[in-house]
């Protein structure tokens, strides 16, 4: 091992082997959330769901909104890491792997969500077909369904999309650490020896997964989208929901990855790695998906205005200059105005520059979310039934700790894991020198005949 | 043959004196919501009257609309449900399960009519109306959806004296709580599939229309107005 690789591998993995007293106080702080956010949903489920704010005719509200909002977030990993792994970006490396954590994790917390909303949590099995006692297969054109098997067939891809890259660095912890950790490592690694087929294996089944999992994540907020645009709700029944869904989740996807992408750099240390070349890249994506953000908004808009339908211009002027414009035009400005400013003049596009626009749009688009579901709802065909909606502590405890339950899910994985991926950086310092996989597998093979020979 | 019930309300016969309200919330067990609940939106009316104004005073007209499940052929709410907790009967009416609800709301969000509504807590009456349950209609529990029936359990229970006679159901024999308790006789009720029903002559009265026709839910309540 040269001495470069050598203080690479120390660099990286000194978060799993080094613990400050800090970290435990972040755990602590960050797990009491988490904590009254579950007393939240249990006594929530204890007392009835009008602890919430929600009420006639306005039936989802923050935890609908919250659901498509993390489910937007875990857009962050397929693209940087599926379209970059594709492409062969070498710049992506040391950003893939914090890219598909935060993918993982917000679809761990994404998929709560639909469980959470219900009237009766403890029958969400009901929505998963198998063999019962009732005789009936849940209902498959419901959006609902739909979104079943969009969220599970997402999460066990990017699970494993995850994982996969994890093997060889399992591995190296497994050769560097003693006692309980070695084995738990070990078993981890799956017996990776670091051979040349295993190396094949595993980038065949990286190229498998990246092809895959792109159509995947497309169809998944796309299908989120659905659960509005399939209702004849006024402003929900429109054909641009697919993309403009897909659009602004792989925006705020990358917002949440370049805020994940500073706290690492900061509280780890690893500011050699992540560099600002990383965060200039970044930027400039998150400076496209804010212009594609700007035009799709744009699009929806102008028609439902140019269209005139009596329903869905209620719908647009209250969001427009009514009740909802505040936030309306929040949205607007965080979304678009601040980050096409600072992530368009190159001055601007710092690393402190990067984060400014990310907490923006990771608020813009939280707003825009609620903009969508709200609105329309309290501004349905009769104006007898129009209503307001104002959120009540259980669900604000609950969307606090979900954001808490990301850090800390995210702040633990950073632990255990090294978050940069070693073996990726390490093939990065041999370059230009790429093997031939096939070739090297027959010389392996040829050499395995020869030592049984 | 079978039955597909309908209704056809008379928005001219309608005086806006909430007595179909207050029968169906005694036919149906729905429950009280008291003023702080119904002021948060809680409060259930299977069968509502919308009050509107027309025209700018001094010339102002008053118009009352009973609105209640509208009982449409093709319901936005029935393929939304996951569980098929609402889902189409045999007489054509949309039914609500109780106890496959699972209580997305999702039904609740695409029905145009906002006709639908939700059990935010478990029910209660305030003291003496708890002596007063219908037992032939279930009480809803906590988390599920509920609406207008068009009163199933009056239509089941006329099913049955008819078929134990060995005859179908007569035009008038079944009278919804609504209809029952309508002082103008705003509101009638039958079978569509009988050509000589009341309920089938008036929804092809030159005065009549279905709410928000042009979303193509087929609803089987008739409005008739003058024009």
């Amino acid at each position: 091992m040269s001495a470069t690789e050598d203080r690479l591998t120390n660099d990286l993995l000194r978060p799993l082997f080094n613990t400050s007293w800090r970290f435990y106080v972040l755990v602590a702080v960050l797990s009491s959330i988490v904590l009254a956010g579950l007393g939240a949903f249990a006594f929530q489920m204890w007392r009835g769901f009008g602890l919430t704010g929600l009420g006639w005719p306005i039936y989802w509200g923050f935890f609908i909104t919250d659901f498509v909002f993390w489910i937007g977030i875990s857009h962050a990993g397929t693209l940087i890491s599926a379209i970059l792994r594709l492409v062969d970006a070498g710049w992506r490396k040391p950003v893939t792997r914090c890219a598909e954590g935060i993918t993982a994790f917000a679809l761990m917390i994404g998929g709560l969500f639909p469980i959470i909303h219900l009237g009766k949590p403890w029958l969400f099995f009901w929505l998963v077909p198998y063999p019962n006692n009732r005789l009936i297969w849940p209902n498959f054109r419901s959006p609902l369904v739909w979104d079943f098997f969009a969220i599970s067939t997402y999460l066990t891809g990017s699970l494993l999309f995850l994982f996969l890259p994890m093997i060889p660095d399992f591995a190296l912890v497994r050769d560097r650490a003693t006692g309980l950790r070695s084995k738990i490592y070990g078993v981890l690694a799956l017996g990776w020896r670091g051979t040349t087929r295993q190396w094949h294996n595993l980038e065949t089944a990286m190229s498998i997964m990246a092809v895959a999992i792109i159509p995947v994540a497309v169809s998944v907020h796309t299908i989120v989208s659905f659960d509005f645009s399939m209702a004849p709700v006024p402003m929900w029944h429109s054909t641009i929901f697919g993309p403009y869904f897909v659009a602004g989740a792989i925006f705020s996807g990358i917002a949440g990855l370049i805020i994940a992408m500073a706290a690492l750099r900061h509280f780890l240390h690893i500011e050699e790695y992540l560099t600002p070349k990383h965060f200039d890249n970044l930027g400039r994506l998150l400076l496209l998906m804010a212009l594609l953000w700007g035009y799709f908004t744009f699009n929806e808009r102008l028609t439902v205005w140019y269209g005139n339908h009596e329903a869905e211009v209620n719908t647009f002027m209250v969001t427009q200059s009514g009740t909802f414009s505040p936030l309306f035009w929040t949205m607007v400005v965080v979304n678009f105005v601040l980050p096409v400013i600072i992530l368009g003049i190159k001055r601007f596009r710092t690393i402190t520059g990067c984060v400014i626009a990310s907490f923006g749009v990771c608020i813009g688009m939280w707003l825009e979310r609620f903009l969508i579901v709200v609105p329309s709802l309290g501004h349905k065909y009769f104006p007898y039934s129009w209503s307001f909606y104002r959120p009540r502590p259980t669900e604000i405890v609950i969307t606090a700790a979900t954001f808490a339950g990301m850090v800390l899910l995210y702040a633990l994985f950073s632990k255990f894991v090294p978050i940069i991926s070693i073996w990726e950086l390490k093939q990065g310092a041999h370059q230009p020198h790429q093997p031939d996989p096939i070739e090297d597998v027959e010389i392996a093979e040829a050499e395995l005949h020869r030592t049984h020979a | 043959m079978a039955y597909r019930w309908g209704m056809a309300v008379d928005l001219d016969r309608c005086t806006g004196c909430q007595a179909c309200v207050t029968a169906c919330r005694s036919e149906n067990n729905i429950p009280t919501a008291g003023e702080q609940q119904a002021s948060r939106g809680r409060a259930i009316h299977w069968i509502r009257v919308e009050r509107y104004f027309e025209g700018e005073f001094p010339n102002v007209r008053v118009k009352y609309r009973p609105v209640l499940c509208q009982q449409c052929d093709a319901a936005p709410c029935e393929p939304v449900c996951p569980t098929y907790a609402s889902s189409h009967n045999e007489d054509g009416l949309n039914a609500q399960i109780y106890n496959r609800c699972i209580g997305t709301r999702y039904c609740a969000n695409a029905c145009p009519y906002n006709t639908r509504f939700f059990d935010f807590f478990n029910p209660s009456w305030e003291k003496p109306l708890h002596l007063q349950l219908n037992p032939d209609v279930s009480v809803r529990e906590v988390g599920v959806m509920e609406k207008c029936t068009f009163c199933v359990q009056r239509i089941n229970a006329a099913k049955v004296t008819a078929r134990g006679e060995d005859r179908t159901v007569k035009d008038g024999e079944i009278q919804p709580a609504c209809a029952q308790s309508c002082p103008s006789k705003a509101i009638v009720f039958g079978d569509l599939n009988d050509p000589d029903s009341e309920v089938s002559r008036l929804a092809e009265s030159p005065r009549g229309h279905k709410l928000l026709d042009d979303l193509g839910t087929r609803p089987k309540i008739t409005y008739l107005e003058g024009r």
